[in-house]
């Protein structure tokens, strides 16, 4: 209604009753200036790497149980430079990458097919909804016996892990279409094919690609714990072998270069997503 | 000349409740249909039986002699809903029907500048929808239905979500198009006013189970300015309506406390 008045050129803005009432800082919902976002984001990091200094320099926590920034950061460049951490760095990106995109290859179709046709779906959801509380993590000693170390269990694991929760995920998205969307391109003249090309899947597109942004990030965590058990690269065997010399300082560079990595790939995948559907940004 | 739609003795039953009488309307070409009944009077369902977007239980929808029995391009419908495709804009909305036929680029974009030049939307065919106001979005509806150059126009309370100004307005500009282009319309409302200065003809409805039960020629002359809502035919005919219509609406009510 609001939308429609403001076309005819009437005040859209009423002006609030003068309160003398002091406005408080937070108010429930109400938005923060992008600066503002910004600065506020950083200060917590600066917050938390500060009680972290303040608890291994002050003597606190003993060295043995956790390492200080700055060995954390020398060892990572030791690391780095003298013992090719990058090409651990750079398997595990691959990893990561190489099995999610197998997952998503397959789910994307399959999902879609699910959300369109209630046949397959019910061929297909309840085993599918069963296979999701499967934990990827137990599978790995069974895949290590029929794939052994190799890249083949790895990407598994990463496969298992992310493509049950993928294919319920858009099939639900697909099945969503708003209904009266639908009627009205089958008014327009459209045939079934036609309606999934270029209603159900454009409709759904938006929401898949942050479900495969969501589900990239779990594929990290399950890449680690392929690499924990049975690997010979990786950001995640580094750091089974820091365990055994005790280098706390190397295993939480380990675990903060993942951090980064999912960090920029999550804001890449969201301006991805932004550059490739504007029009679901609008009115957010 | 022979009718483009005969609708013979349809009916609709949801599981043991009749929506729907049997029901009988012939429908001229160039006929500009409002229909006017109670909430639940079954007034939409007929719409979208014609549609094909439902399916009758009995009888059977004539359009050009061929029996209906699903949607097809050539029954345009513009709903209550906005129902732009939120990821195309304008043009593309306008041009969604035009691809579906394979029309060559180059007419599609002449066919869906036309109209949107038609519904005074020019300059707003790269906006998407979100972009747009109410009245907007459904002037882009318009023409997205028109387009695809249907036989008929079937419009389900189009302006029922528009605040009354815009309503108004669009009222005008859908009355000039069809003076214009004569496209024969079923067009669906509860609002009387909107009902007697669009029609040609105004069909009330009963309270469920919904049938015809009053079917008049409008008396009003065409091209129509909107001042026609003063004359005395036409505050006779509403009053005329108002008095049917509310009798229905008091005959649904005392169903709803009766059950």
């Amino acid at each position: 209604m609001n939308r429609a008045t403001a076309t005819l050129g009437t005040a859209a803005a009423v002006p609030a009753p003068a309160t003398p009432r002091k406005r408080s800082r937070m108010k429930p919902l109400t938005p923060v200036s992008p600066g503002a976002r910004i600065a506020l984001g950083i200060s917590f990091f600066v917050v938390f790497v500060a009680v972290w200094a303040i608890a291994t320099f002050g003597g606190f926590v003993q060295k043995t149980f956790l390492a200080d920034p700055v060995s954390m950061l020398q060892s990572g460049w030791v690391l780095l430079t003298e013992h090719g951490f990058a090409k651990d760095i750079g398997m595990t990106v691959f990893r990561v990458v190489g099995g999610f995109l197998i997952a998503a290859v397959i789910a994307v179709p399959l999902g879609v097919a699910m959300g369109a046709y209630k046949p397959i779906e019910a061929f297909f959801e309840p085993f599918v909804s069963f296979a999701r509380y499967l934990p990827a993590s137990a599978f790995i000693p069974l895949l290590i016996l029929w794939a052994g170390i190799g890249e083949a269990q790895k990407l598994a694991v990463i496969f298992i892990g992310s493509f049950f929760s993928l294919v319920l995920m858009i099939s639900v998205t697909v099945g969503n279409t708003r209904r009266d969307l639908v009627e009205a391109a089958y008014t327009l003249g459209v045939g079934d094919a036609s309606l999934i090309r270029r209603v159900l899947i454009p409709g759904a597109a938006p929401e898949i690609a942050e479900q495969l942004r969501m589900v990239l990030g779990w594929a990290w965590t399950y890449v680690i714990v392929a690499e924990l058990i049975g690997a010979s690269s990786g950001i995640g065997h580094m750091i089974t072998d820091s365990q055994a010399l005790l280098a706390t300082d190397q295993i939480i560079f380990g675990i903060i270069v993942i951090g980064l990595i999912g960090l920029a790939s999550d804001l890449l995948f969201k301006w991805v997503n932004r550059r490739l559907f504007p029009w679901a940004q609008l009115g957010r | 000349m022979a009718n483009i739609l005969s609708i013979r003795g349809v009916e609709r039953r949801f599981d043991t409740t009749l929506a729907l009488q049997a029901t009988n309307l012939e429908v001229a070409e160039n006929d500009f249909i409002t229909i006017l009944g109670p909430s639940g009077c079954g007034k939409s369902t007929l719409l979208r039986i014609v549609a094909g977007l439902d399916q009758q239980t009995g009888g059977e929808v004539l359009l050009d002699g061929q029996r209906i029995d699903g949607p097809g391009a050539d029954r345009g419908m513009v709903f209550q809903s906005y129902t732009l495709f939120p990821w195309l804009t304008v043009l593309e909305n306008v041009c969604f029907g035009l691809v579906e036929r394979g029309l060559p680029r180059a007419q599609q974009l002449e066919i869906a500048h036309g109209f949107i030049a038609k519904v005074g939307l020019k300059g707003f065919e790269k906006h998407y929808p979100k972009q747009l106001s109410g009245g907007m979005q459904q002037r882009t509806a318009i023409a997205r239905a028109l387009a695809n150059s249907p036989r008929m126009l079937l419009m389900d309370e189009p302006f029922g979500a528009l605040d009354h100004q815009t309503r108004e307005l669009m009222q005008e500009l859908l009355l000039g198009i069809w003076e214009e282009q004569r496209k024969t319309v079923l067009f669906v409302t509860h609002d009387i006013d909107e009902a007697v200065f669009m029609g040609s003809r105004v069909i009330v409805m009963s309270a469920r189970p919904g049938r015809i039960k009053l079917d008049r020629e409008v008396p009003l002359p065409h091209p129509r300015h909107y001042s026609v809502k003063t004359t005395p035919q036409f505050t006779e005919l509403k009053a005329e309506l108002t008095e049917q219509v509310r009798v229905e609406v008091r005959a649904a009510q005392a169903a709803m406390e009766a059950a």
